[in-house]
């Protein structure tokens, strides 16, 4: 590994004395002169028209300022999600916002509205809808994603033929790939196993939920918000509210978790906004944990097929995968597409199938979560290839080991490259850590009414995107700014991968600030929070703005000093001679220089292929400095995958069907290692939120009604403290990726995946091979189970 | 679901010194008033905008419900003792330690030490439908959401159904039971002393209330006879998670033994009923038995007797009659 200074050395990122002190703002934190509180109506139903709104009495109450219903504001193309709706399509959904002195009034005036609202069919277990002459979502379709358009598919009585039996309906769909002979792939397998499954669908549990205040000054819309992402929601907010991306300052310094919930905006943004614009008023909209529950968004879950052949050594000859897809009443996100593509690069298939249909539901609008379609997938099939291991008496780590991928590893129909793939090193460095080979003795081993497991788990995602601009200000203070657009989640990779430009420029950190989470603040065009991406995506802009800043500042001391740019170089804040480090200027001197020499130098002239964001953000700051400023356009061959191996050993008690976690490890393939706390971070979060998917984390529904029941972080239970390890482990693999100049990749999302399954895993083992083929895998199926008692649910039903 | 939630509407709130004055607050307003303990049920009523009470009498500025005291025979426990006070009292965890170890599994250490012991037991029932401000039978209404043939009820009721299946979602009143408590009410006419198992009532007996507090009254103290001081204690509570999170089934028992064999016990079941589930054959089965896995077993077929299982909650007949088992035997090592 290179011989850094900064990078892959803790360091204290400039937000976390405010969180630990409280000093730290959110959006709620914001206040303004004037303000206003907004409240907001919501269906009680899961799918209805508005007849009739009356909201005389509401305007009547002393403090109500305004009240803004569907008619005004903009109608998205469906399947958009709306701000506000006269059909809602969930129960919870936003239909009007009132706007008064305070919250106490505005609820009343919610409250005083009369509303009549035609009960509407609606789809709560997407099965429902796919049947012939089923109750349909929406009354334009049943069918959509991103990037799949609003459409009815209807199976055929047929296709349902053996649903009573269990046997997941899987008639025609809405996409498909393959690559390879399947049929010849299923021939060759010594072993074939086919298995239906679920995922339940998942809130994101944000700790703050998504709060916003707005208010409009000099033509201009100040937005604070809790977002994932700062520039990268820029046109998407302005689109949605009609104005110009210049007229929008955009402010989320801090934001408690979005889990992907908060990563490319959301239209409720809008709310505040436009009744900001009506009252001539700021207007704070303060989101309740129950309303984060509604329109906060939910992870789509799965009721899938999966059939996969299996050579006697465990090798995949061919798989074949079926996903239908609940998501949510809007355009949602595909998970079900990515799915298989995690499928084909973890186990790398000989030949594969993928099929899918993505369905409409009158359940929460759906959004990324965590590894989205990565991680359920993970849950789903792993355990599957346990029974497989088992069933071939082939070695649990052994068997992943085969099948993984190695740096030529390809993935998806186009059996496309990979930047690179440490996973076989991942789960040799785990099993060796975990003490695997020896553990494996203790699988099933009794202690009283417990029982011991063992689990392995791992997961994927694409890690790492470009094309985005970096920028870096040399100030004639002699200091670095390194300006970010990136969002601050919580994860603290906006001020980690900053540190690759001041690692570029040889700047003592002390010397460096990060200036962001502002759009007034003037920050680069940088790539959504989302995706495990930051990591790879921002070190290389950071990388590129840094270089062209230590071009410049060759330039401008070669241009002082006579010689050649190449003379030069940089360190400790100065650009010297390389023969004579004595001679040279201060970054302090040069950046005066720069502002004399003005054009490129002090950003008055810049690259013709920078993002019209950084293009303002520059001009802003032109002639403060030695401006550096490029587009990522570093070269890279193939995705960028991110792989995680984890191992759990659990005690399963057969007489409560309660699940204690003993031990967990997670090993990480992401590159290079830039901030080792924050890696830790991240694995440990994740595998805690790993055990909630696989545990104890619910989505339920009434089915007669369309109410949920899990809305309330005690009813949706996301793991405690108690429920999981105090001393989950970690660690990474810590080589680099070629196509990143600091050798890093992301790891956000595979920690998820990775210890949910490895937990199943563990649970199952410890049951001696009893599968489940659905999380979350709750104490009452856990002794059902043991008890050889059938489960209450059916097969195939979901949200219980 | 309402078209608003999660906003507490405004009320008129009283913080009376002593229970005389509490009492006259309460007699003054009637049914308008709400009797505020740690607020760990009752905000969350407040802040869905089911139960809108006008005047809200918060007891916690009154000194003389708080507290601890050894009696004579036994001990009194001020119905405001939050549950944290009650958990680390030493005399309750050295002589009564089925009560410090039931306070210890409620929710978390922060509702612990805002939560009282009085609110605990007196706490309403927490099936969602009912919580959600759904117009059933126990709102007032005319039917029962959560008994339908779709009805999400896994953490619903196996016991004495009546127009309603929610059930008791309190830890320590089991203990209390299982302790033999008295509990202390009073209001403007005097007071009264209860049984514990007679504090709590089943739907049939009054569907909208979980206790034999009437509006006017206020449980003031807790008292604990010393007639299972020391005696054999198991508490056990399984929930989903192990923090924050009501019993899907917890048991408690006390049990008198005296060279190997079963003097005297008493076992109550929560998380089975609207009221703790008092397993008065288990009791009396096990009068005279040797603590054996076969008794245990025997206990644990007993206790889930006359069971009726919805469609969601099966493993709850399982999960009672094993921790029952456990409460005779202790659990295996």
């Amino acid at each position: 590994m290179a011989n850094y200074k900064l990078l892959g050395k803790d360091f204290t990122p400039p937000d976390l004395v405010g969180k630990v002190t409280g000093k730290a703002k959110y959006a709620e934190d914001f206040r303004a002169a004037g303000m206003l509180f907004a409240k907001l109506l919501r269906s009680p139903m899961p799918h209805a028209k508005v007849r009739k709104i009356d909201t005389r009495a509401a305007l009547a109450l002393k403090g109500v300022v305004a009240v803004i219903s569907a008619d005004d504001v903009p109608k998205p193309h469906a399947p958009e999600e709306p701000m506000l709706t006269n059909e809602p399509l969930y129960a919870g959904e936003p239909i009007l916002a009132v706007a008064a002195v305070d919250e106490t009034t505005a609820a009343e005036a919610v409250e005083r509205i009369k509303i009549d609202l035609q009960p509407l069919p609606f789809v709560i277990d997407p099965l429902e809808t796919l049947r012939p002459g089923g109750p349909d979502p929406r009354s334009d379709g049943n069918v959509a994603a991103r990037g799949l358009k609003l459409q009815t598919i209807k199976w055929t009585a047929r296709d349902f033929a053996g649903v009573n039996q269990g046997k997941l309906p899987m008639g025609k769909p809405a996409e498909e790939w393959q690559y390879g002979d399947i049929e010849s792939g299923f021939k060759r397998a010594d072993f074939v196993l086919e298995e239906t499954f679920i995922t339940q669908a998942l809130s994101h549990h944000c700790m703050e939920p998504r709060t916003a205040m707005a208010y409009w000054q000099n033509g201009k819309l100040f937005l604070h918000a809790s977002s994932q992402s700062v520039t990268f929601v820029v046109p998407g907010v302005a689109k949605l509210l009609g104005i110009d991306p210049a007229q929008l300052v955009f402010i989320s310094e801090n934001t408690g978790g979005g889990f992907g919930a908060k990563g490319t905006g959301y239209p409720q943004w809008g709310i505040p906004a436009l009744l900001a614009k009506k009252t001539g008023r700021p207007v704070m909209m303060r989101v309740t944990r129950d309303e984060e529950y509604a329109f906060g968004r939910a992870r789509p879950g799965y009721q899938g097929w999966v059939k996969i052949g299996f050579r006697k050594d465990g090798r995949i000859t061919a798989l074949d995968l079926y996903i239908i897809h609940s998501n949510g009443p809007y355009e949602g996100f595909p998970d079900f597409r990515n799915s298989p593509l995690a499928v084909s690069i973890v186990y790398q298939p000989m030949a594969m199938r993928w099929r899918g249909v993505s369905v409409l539901t009158n359940t929460p609008p759906r959004a990324p979560q965590r590894g989205p379609g990565d991680n359920q997938i993970a849950a789903a099939i792993e355990p599957f290839i346990d029974k497989a291991a088992r069933k071939l008496g082939i070695d649990r780590v052994a068997i992943r080991r085969i099948n993984a991928p190695g740096h030529n590893g390809k993935i998806g129909p186009k059996q496309g490259p990979v930047t690179s793939s440490y996973l076989p090193e991942a789960l040799d460095k785990g099993a060796k850590r975990f003490n695997w080979a020896k553990k494996q003795a203790l699988s099933g081993q009794r202690k009283g009414s417990k029982a011991i497991g063992i689990g392995v788990g791992t997961a994927f995602p694409s890690a790492g995107r470009t094309g985005f601009d970096g920028l870096v200000l040399i100030k004639p203070d002699g200091k670095l700014y390194i300006h970010s657009g990136a969002g601050n989640l919580g994860t603290f990779s906006y001020a980690a991968t900053s540190r690759t430009a001041a690692e570029v420029l040889g700047m003592p950190w002390e010397r460096c600030e990060i200036v962001f989470g502002d759009t007034g603040r003037h920050v680069p065009w940088n790539t959504p929070q989302v995706g495990s991406n930051t990591s790879f995506t921002l070190t290389r802009t950071n990388y590129v703005a840094a270089m062209d800043a230590k071009k410049k500042l060759q330039e401008i001391a070669a241009k002082a000093l006579s010689g050649s740019p190449d003379d030069f170089d940089v360190g400790d804040g100065r650009v010297f001679l390389k023969s004579e480090s004595s001679k040279g200027l201060s970054f302090a001197e040069a950046a005066e220089q720069a502002i004399k020499l003005g054009g490129k130098y002090s950003g008055k002239e810049l690259p013709k292929d920078l993002n019209p964001i950084t293009v303002r953000a520059v001009t802003a700051l032109a002639g403060q400095g030695l401006v550096g400023v490029a587009k990522d356009t570093l070269p890279i061959k193939g995705l960028v995958p991110a792989f995680c191996a984890a191992f759990v050993q659990v005690e399963v008690d057969l007489e409560t069907g309660h699940v204690e976690i003993k031990e967990c490890l997670e090993v990480a393939d992401c590159g290079t290692v830039v901030h080792p706390k924050n890696l830790g971070n991240q694995l440990t979060g994740g595998a805690v939120q790993g055990f909630g998917f696989a545990l104890t984390e619910k989505h339920v529904f009434d089915m007669k009604f369309g109410l949920p029941a899990t809305k309330g972080l005690y009813t949706a239970k996301p793991p405690t403290y108690l429920d999981v390890p105090l001393d989950i482990q970690w660690d990474a693999v810590d080589q680099p990726d070629k196509y990143n100049p600091v050798g890093v990749k992301g790891i956000g999302e595979p920690p998820l995946g990775a210890a949910a399954a490895a937990l199943l895993c563990a649970i199952s083992d410890a049951l001696g091979g009893i599968y489940f083929n659905r999380s979350p895998v709750t104490c009452d199926m856990i002794l059902n189970a043991a008890e050889r008692k059938s489960q209450s649910y059916k097969p195939l039903e979901v949200n219980v | 679901m309402a078209i608003i939630q999660d906003m507490m509407p405004a009320f008129e709130l009283f913080q009376p010194a002593s229970v005389t004055d509490a009492l006259a607050l309460l007699n003054r307003h009637g049914k308008e008033a709400w009797v505020l303990a740690g607020g760990m049920d009752s905000l969350d009523w407040f802040k869905d905008r089911v139960k809108r009470p006008k005047v809200v009498v918060d007891l916690s500025q009154i000194k003389d419900l708080k507290g601890i005291r050894q009696q004579k025979d036994g001990i009194e426990i001020g119905a405001m003792t939050t549950l944290t006070q009650v958990s680390a009292n030493s005399l309750i965890q050295s002589r009564y330690g089925l009560l410090a170890q039931a306070a210890r599994k409620v929710a978390t250490p922060q509702i612990r030490n805002q939560g009282t012991i009085g609110g605990n037991v007196s706490q309403d029932t927490r099936c969602w439908y009912y919580r959600d401000g759904m117009p059933c039978y126990r709102a007032g209404g005319n039917t029962c959401y959560a008994d339908t043939p779709t009805a999400m009820n896994r953490e619903h009721c196996l016991f004495e159904a009546d127009r309603c299946v929610a059930v008791s979602p309190s830890d320590t009143a089991p203990a209390l039971i299982a302790l033999d408590a008295k509990f202390v009410i009073r209001n403007s006419k005097g007071e009264r002393v209860v049984d514990a198992e007679s504090f709590f009532v089943s739907p049939k007996v009054d569907i909208k209330r979980m206790t034999v507090l009437q509006p006017g009254d206020i449980l003031t103290t807790i008292r604990i006879p010393a007639t299972w001081a020391g005696a054999r204690f198991y508490f056990e509570k399984v929930a989903d998670r192990d923090a924050w999170d009501f019993a899907l089934v917890n048991v408690a028992s006390a049990m008198i033994v005296e060279g190997g064999s079963i003097k005297q016990a008493r076992i109550v079941v929560g998380g089975v009923a609207a009221r703790p589930w008092r397993l008065k054959p288990v009791e009396d089965s096990l009068r005279g038995e040797r603590v054996s896995e076969e008794s245990a077993e025997l206990a644990g077929q007993t206790a889930i007797w006359g069971a009726k299982p919805l469609n969601y909650n099966h493993y709850k007949v399982l999960l009672m009659r094993n921790l029952v088992k456990r409460s005779v035997r202790g659990v295996k090592i």
